[in-house]
Formats: C-alpha cells, structure tokens, sequence
C-alpha cells in the first residue's frame, strides 16, 4: 500500500462519484483500527511516526470523500480537470444574477432576524443542492468532466451560500 | 518438573506481564489516578482510604511541599503559599486569568504563562501541576508494587494548545511516560459506554471545578467518535462559589478582606453549595480575622437565582457543538454527567430540561473520568484481553490558522477535525526582493488574530529575493494524537529550501525541564542524571520488547539478513543498557530505530491489506512495500 495511492484505493473502492456513505464509514473504521497511533502507543519510534502518517492520510482521505463537493472536486483532480477555483471566477451572467437575489433574500431576512424564513431558505437550497448532486452524479457516469467540472463550480458558490444561511440562524439562536 | 503454562486463547500468552498502566484525571479542585485490575478499573485510595487528592499544594521556605488533604486544610492560614485551582493558570498570562483580584498569589507575568512567587521560590504552573501529579505517581507505584509503564493523563476538551502543552510538560516533570492525553469527556465516555454497552449518539456535560466541556460522541461497534465538542475552559464549580462569595460580601457588607479571610470565606461558600445538593438551606458562618462575624443562611431559591446566569452560560456552548454535529437535542440518545458540579439539583434540572431527558448519573462524576483514562491507557499498553478493544477518534476543540495582511486569521485546520491531521497551505510574499517571512501561528475561531490566542511566532529566512507574489512558501500544520500541533514551513519555488519546525513557544525546552529536574532532585537528594539513565533504559527496554514482539508475529516480512541485522542491533543496544551511558544508550536506540524503519513500512502495509482484503473489495492496487 503506497501512501501516495489515491483515496479510492486506501479504503478498496474503485473511483466513482456515487458512494455508500456507510460503507465508507465502515471501511474507515477499519481502516483507522490498523492505522491509529493508539495502536502505536508502546511501539518503536518508527512505527509510532508511521501511524501518525497513515492514520492522518486516512483522516484526510475520509473527510475528502465523506462530502460529496470535496469527493467530485478530488475525481475531477484525479481525472485531470482543473476546477481554477481561485483564478477564474467567471460564472455565466443568468447564475450570477440568481445568486445576487439569494444572497439579498437572506441578508434581509437576517437583518429582519427573519428564523422562519432563513429555515425556508435553508430547506429550499438544501433541496436545490441536491438536485444539483444527482444531475453530478450522471455526468460522471457518463464521463462528462468538462460539464462536471461546471457544475461543480457552482455547487460550490451554492454550498458557500447554504454555509452563511446557517450561520445567520446561528447568530440568531445565540 | 513444573509443568508449562498455555494461555487462554486470545489471552496474553504470559500474564504475568502485566504492565503497569495508570490513567490521573488533573482536575481543577481534585485530582485522580486509577488503574485496571483484574479487568475492572478501580481509583486509587491514600493510605486512610481517599481516593481523591484535593489539587492544592502548599510550599515551605526550604522548597519542601504539602499536597492535598494537608495543604487544602492550611489554605486560610497560609494562603500566598498555598496554590488552590492551579488548572486554571496552566498556559495562560496573567491577563487571561479571571478573579484575579480576589486571589492571595504573587503573580509574576512571564512569556507565554504566569508564575507565582512563593517562599519555596518562583513556580510555575506546570510545576505546581507536576507535584499533584507526581504524589499521584507514588501512590500508584506503592499500590501496584512496580514500575509504570506509563500514564494517560486527561484534559479538558476545550483545553487549547498551550494549556495541553503545559500538561504534558508537567507529566514529564512528574517522571511519567505520557502515553495520551485523553479529553476529560471522551474519558468519561468510555467508562460509561463500556459499562452500559450501548450505540448511538450521546452527549457528555462535563461541569468540573474550574472548566467546562460538552462533547456530542457516536458509538458505533467498538468505535467512540467524536463528533464536535465545545465548552468554556474558566467556567466551572469555583465560579458558582465565587458568585456566593460576592453575595456574602455584599450581604453582609464586608469591607476588603485579607487573604486568609478570603481563602476562609471561599472554602465556607463552597462547603454552603455542596450542603445545599441535599438541604434546602445552607448556613455561613466564619468567624474573620478582625473580629467580624459572618452568620448568614443560604436557600435554595436564593442559590438557584445566583448560579442561573452561569448555568446557561453552559447551554451556549452546548447548542453551537449541537449544530457543529449537525443535529438537534432530540437527536441524542443519552446525556453523561461528569464532574462534581453536576452533583448540584440546578446543574441536573437544566441539561435535563434542554435534553428533554434524565441525565445519565449512575457512574461517580469525581470518578468517572479517572476510570476511563485507566481503561484507556490499559488498552494503550497492550493488556487487552481479546474482546475488549475499541478505537478513540477524537477531535481537536479550536480552529488553528496563521495570521495574514492586516491581522487577520486565515484558518488551517477547522474545529472539530478528527485528530491525528495535517493541512497545507501555500502562501506568498507582500513586497518584492522579501527574503523573510514572519508566521505568526494562532488559535480560535475569531477572524482578528487579536482577538485568538497566540501559539507561536517564527521567521521562515533564507527566502530567494523575487517579485511579490512569486514565491511559495508552503506552511504545514500537523497535529497529533495528543492534540498537539507542530508547524513546518518551508519555500518551494525554487531550489533552494528552507524549512523550519517549531513547537509552540509556551513549551518548555528540554534544557527547562532538565533544569526544573535537577532543581527538584536537589531537594529530594536524588540524582538527576541517574534519573535520566533510568529513562533511557526504561525506553531502550520499551524498544527492545516491542521489536522483539514485531519479530516474533511477522518474520516472514523479513529476509534472513534483514532479521540478523536487527537482532545484532538489538543485542548491542541490550549491552550498552547495562552500561551507565545514557548517551550510548541514546545511540543504539537511534540506530535501531534506523534498522527497523523498513520493517515498521512492511508491517503497516500488512496490516491495512489485511483490511482490505477481508472485503469484498474492487481493483485494489497492490502496492509494493512503500
């Protein structure tokens, strides 16, 4: 086993952006129970260092894939496609204008100290994202990266917006 | 003849190998240690049957100490020696330490943590902390008849970077080998989950004397992981008296009090709390210094109206590690109560109103944690018996970033990350031609570095002049199973690197602690060299076992030269051990840790294709030894 193989393969999955979530906890778990420095605790410096290595990678490698953005972001890594999430920030116009009145609808409604309406907003985004992942799934199936690797862009300008929802009924509950 | 011995299968094949292991919760008010025996984890009692050490060491004008029941009894007569709460000044300035007015000591400001000034000499916490610790030690050694193979020591979850430094670093002073430090509530979870076998998801509150901790834990076949945790680390049973205090001074309008009648009235406010668990009113009365006579009575209802502003101030944090799970209250299947704050009825009645359920309390709250780090460390040394095992995955409670431009905090590694992690992240230079870097490495979860805490601050040098912008320097965060964080940073657009790790600043050099071991041998009449020799043989034994234990289960992984040339190591590491030079001592581990390097790969490698293949797995790529 090469620490540097890929993620799939630490936990015996073939890359694939649809993926049984308990599975993979099992398969982490078990991972984890070989790997972990507590398994380490009385041995020798070497073997002490190494587990901290492994049981970090698969920390790493777990977390990646656990999240379905950060799992089609990896594939896309994996298969060559560059998502330039810092360098290009060009989104198609009719996107952009949606998400400018998403992000008003949900600063007015923080501001209004709006609970009920920031839950609606939550739901309704939550149910959007979703859509979106499923729409993702089958463009990996059918090996579409350059459409995938759209998408996934937005996606993540949808989940960074999800992120301020919560954290605006957050600062209300508080 | 005597007949051989066979094990039990499953069981260790040589039982009277039993390693000693301890588990010592250090807590704010009182301290414990416990151990397994017979496969049941029991404290530590003194020679009169107590099982708690109260956390209170007095020092005398010839660096001689009291600690415990001793010590807690002289508090209001010596109070400026007498250092009460210590967990509470542990990696922390003076600034950061609440009360300060109303407490005896002599502070002295030194970087990074605050020291106080007594008649037995400047200490700091951390030494402070290593004498309950080491009167632990003691008593766990008189009781096992043997030498310990090493302890786990717990901290508050929400203990940050610097206070858990600190707390390793007075274990070391202590002498004990750290296996882990384990978080006070993933303690305590053990303890119980063990006992009441149950999955599902379950909240520890855990209100001891002077922190706070909630942890939201999922167990899961064998399996304790935490989910999020949160809590308030100076938020505790010393602030519930205190606020009784303040009520006192008011009630009976006493004017500023000297130290010893103010250690007197504390000790009587907290004794009022704890008669008011059982009673509906409580009296107080102390009789002060000048004359004066305290005698007032303490209700219920009055308590309850004091100790309401504190008690929600718990429920914050236990919504926000809620939502960092992502769940609601109903969503948990049991909420564990730890620490003797718990024991007041207020304490009860407002987790169980916010659960909508009854608190778990059947297990001790002063013990429970005590018994789990036991249970851990148990496990840690290897004296499981075949179907007690179970995997810890803990989290680290604080976000960990850097500072940029304008004092702001860019985030590493967020909150609840699931320990051991590292994370990378590449920055860049401001002006063109700049050849250093300052990395100013900072903890917390506000986005102005002024407003988290400061870890560390180092210079990456040495970086090759180029336009603003064009360099990377890449700084990587890596912490451990303890929590512990190191930071390495290191520029790599060109050929030229230069790297750098640092342990944050608070911690003690080795240099320190040889200084601060030598200072207390002196006292002890003991030697600190031969004390550093008996380490390195203890650690040279310790390597020598675990290879030898390596060898014996996987030969195989070995060619015949490799396994002659580590048993060779081995031999001459078990000759110089006999000598008295630590030094060489030193060497040969170093050089067997160097021919065991390749084996510790194969053996790794082994043991996570023995995962994989007991699945039903697809396309695994098989590796060659790394």
């Amino acid at each position: 086993m090469d620490i540097r193989a890929d993620h799939f393969s630490l936990f015996g999955l073939s890359p694939g952006f649809r993926l049984d979530l308990s599975d993979l906890d099992s398969r982490y778990r078990d991972i984890q129970a070989q790997v972990h420095p507590d398994r380490f605790a009385n041995a020798g410096d070497a073997e002490r260092r190494l587990s901290m290595q492994w049981a970090t990678h698969a920390n790493e490698a777990y977390q990646t894939l656990k999240k379905p953005l950060e799992r089609a972001k990896y594939l896309l890594h994996l298969a060559g496609h560059d998502i330039q999430a810092e360098s290009n920030t060009a989104m198609p116009a009719d996107f952009l204008m949606e998400q400018m009145e998403w992000r008003e609808a949900v600063m007015e409604a923080r501001s209004g100290g709006d609970h009920h309406e920031l839950e609606r907003l939550h739901n309704r985004l939550r149910g959007d994202i979703n859509a979106r992942y499923e729409e993702l799934g089958e463009l990996f199936d059918q090996g579409d990266h350059a459409l995938a690797t759209d998408r996934v862009r937005r996606l993540m300008f949808l989940e960074k917006l999800l992120y301020e929802i919560d954290d605006a009924l957050a600062s209300l509950e508080e | 003849m005597a007949l051989f011995q066979i094990a039990e299968p499953g069981e260790s094949a040589a039982p009277h190998e039993h390693k000693l292991a301890i588990g010592i919760d250090l807590g704010t008010t009182n301290s414990l240690v416990a151990t397994v025996r017979s496969g049941i984890a029991v404290c530590l009692s003194d020679e009169q049957g107590r099982p708690l050490l109260p956390s209170v060491v007095r020092y005398h004008a010839d660096n001689s100490t009291e600690v415990g029941y001793d010590a807690q009894t002289r508090q209001a007569i010596d109070p400026r020696n007498t250092i009460v709460s210590v967990k509470r000044f542990m990696g922390r300035g003076l600034k950061d330490i609440a009360h300060v007015e109303s407490m005896p000591y002599d502070f002295i400001e030194a970087p990074g943590m605050v020291k106080v000034n007594t008649i037995g000499g400047i200490k700091s916490p951390v030494e402070v902390s290593a004498e309950i610790l080491k009167c632990l030690k003691q008593r766990a050694e008189t009781a096992l008849a043997g030498d310990l193979v090493g302890a786990v020591i717990t901290v508050p979850a929400y203990f940050d970077d610097a206070q858990r430094q600190a707390t390793k670093d007075a274990a070391r002073l202590a002498g004990l080998n750290v296996l882990r430090l384990l978080n006070e509530p993933t303690a305590a979870a053990i303890a119980y989950g063990l006992d009441n076998g149950s999955e599902g998801v379950y909240a520890v509150y855990d209100l001891g004397g002077g922190t706070f901790d909630i942890s939201i834990l999922k167990l899961t076949k064998g399996v304790f992981e935490v989910m999020s945790t949160g809590g308030d680390s100076a938020l505790g049973g010393d602030d519930f008296d205190h606020r009784i205090f303040c009520w006192v001074i008011e009630q009976a309008k006493l004017q500023p009090l000297s130290p010893e009648d103010g250690r007197l009235l504390m000790m009587r406010c907290r004794e009022a709390k704890e008669f008011l668990t059982n009673n509906p009113e409580a009296p107080l009365t102390a009789r002060l210094s000048t004359g004066e006579m305290v005698d007032l009575k303490l209700d219920v209802t009055t308590f309850a109206d004091i100790a309401q502003t504190l008690i929600s101030k718990t429920l914050q944090p236990v919504k926000k590690a809620l939502r960092d799970a992502g769940l609601r209250a109903e969503d948990i299947k049991g909420v564990v109560m730890v620490g003797g704050a718990t024991r007041m009825p207020q304490v009860q009645k407002a987790v169980g109103d916010f659960f909508r359920q009854e608190p778990l309390t059947n297990l001790d709250p002063d013990k429970v944690v005590a018994l789990g780090a036991a249970t851990q460390a148990n496990l840690l040394v290897g004296n499981k018996t075949g179907k007690d095992d179970w995997l810890l995955l803990d989290v680290i409670p604080l976000s960990l970033g850097l500072e940029t431009m304008g004092g702001l905090t860019e985030k590493v590694i967020p909150r609840n990350s699931t320990i051991p992690t590292a994370r990378a992240q590449e920055f860049t230079t401001f002006k063109d031609g700049q050849t250093a870097m300052a990395i100013h490495v900072v903890q917390g979860e506000r986005e102005l570095v002024s407003d988290c805490r400061s870890l560390a601050r180092f210079e990456l040098r040495g970086i090759p002049p180029m336009v603003a912008g064009a360099a990377r320097i890449r700084v990587t965060f890596q912490v451990d199973a303890d929590g512990l964080l190191s930071v390495a940073a290191r520029e790599q657009t060109t050929g030229v690197e230069s790297s750098v790790t640092v342990k944050p600043s608070y911690g003690l050099s080795d240099d320190e602690i040889a200084g601060m071991l030598k200072d207390s041998m002196e006292h002890a009449k003991d030697d600190a060299m031969s004390r550093a020799l008996k380490e390195a043989q203890v650690e040279a034994q310790r390597m020598i076992e675990a290879t030898e234990a390596a060898l014996k289960e996987d030969p195989h992984l070995l060619n015949e030269a490799e396994t002659a040339k580590i048993v060779a190591t081995i031999a001459k590491l078990r000759d110089t051990m006999a000598g008295e030079n630590r030094r060489l001592i030193n060497i040969a581990m170093d050089d067997l840790g160097f021919e065991t390097q390749a084996f510790a790969h194969r053996r790794m490698d082994q043991s996570i294709k023995k995962v994989l293949s007991g699945r039903n797995v697809d396309d695994i790529k098989m590796g060659e030894d790394a």
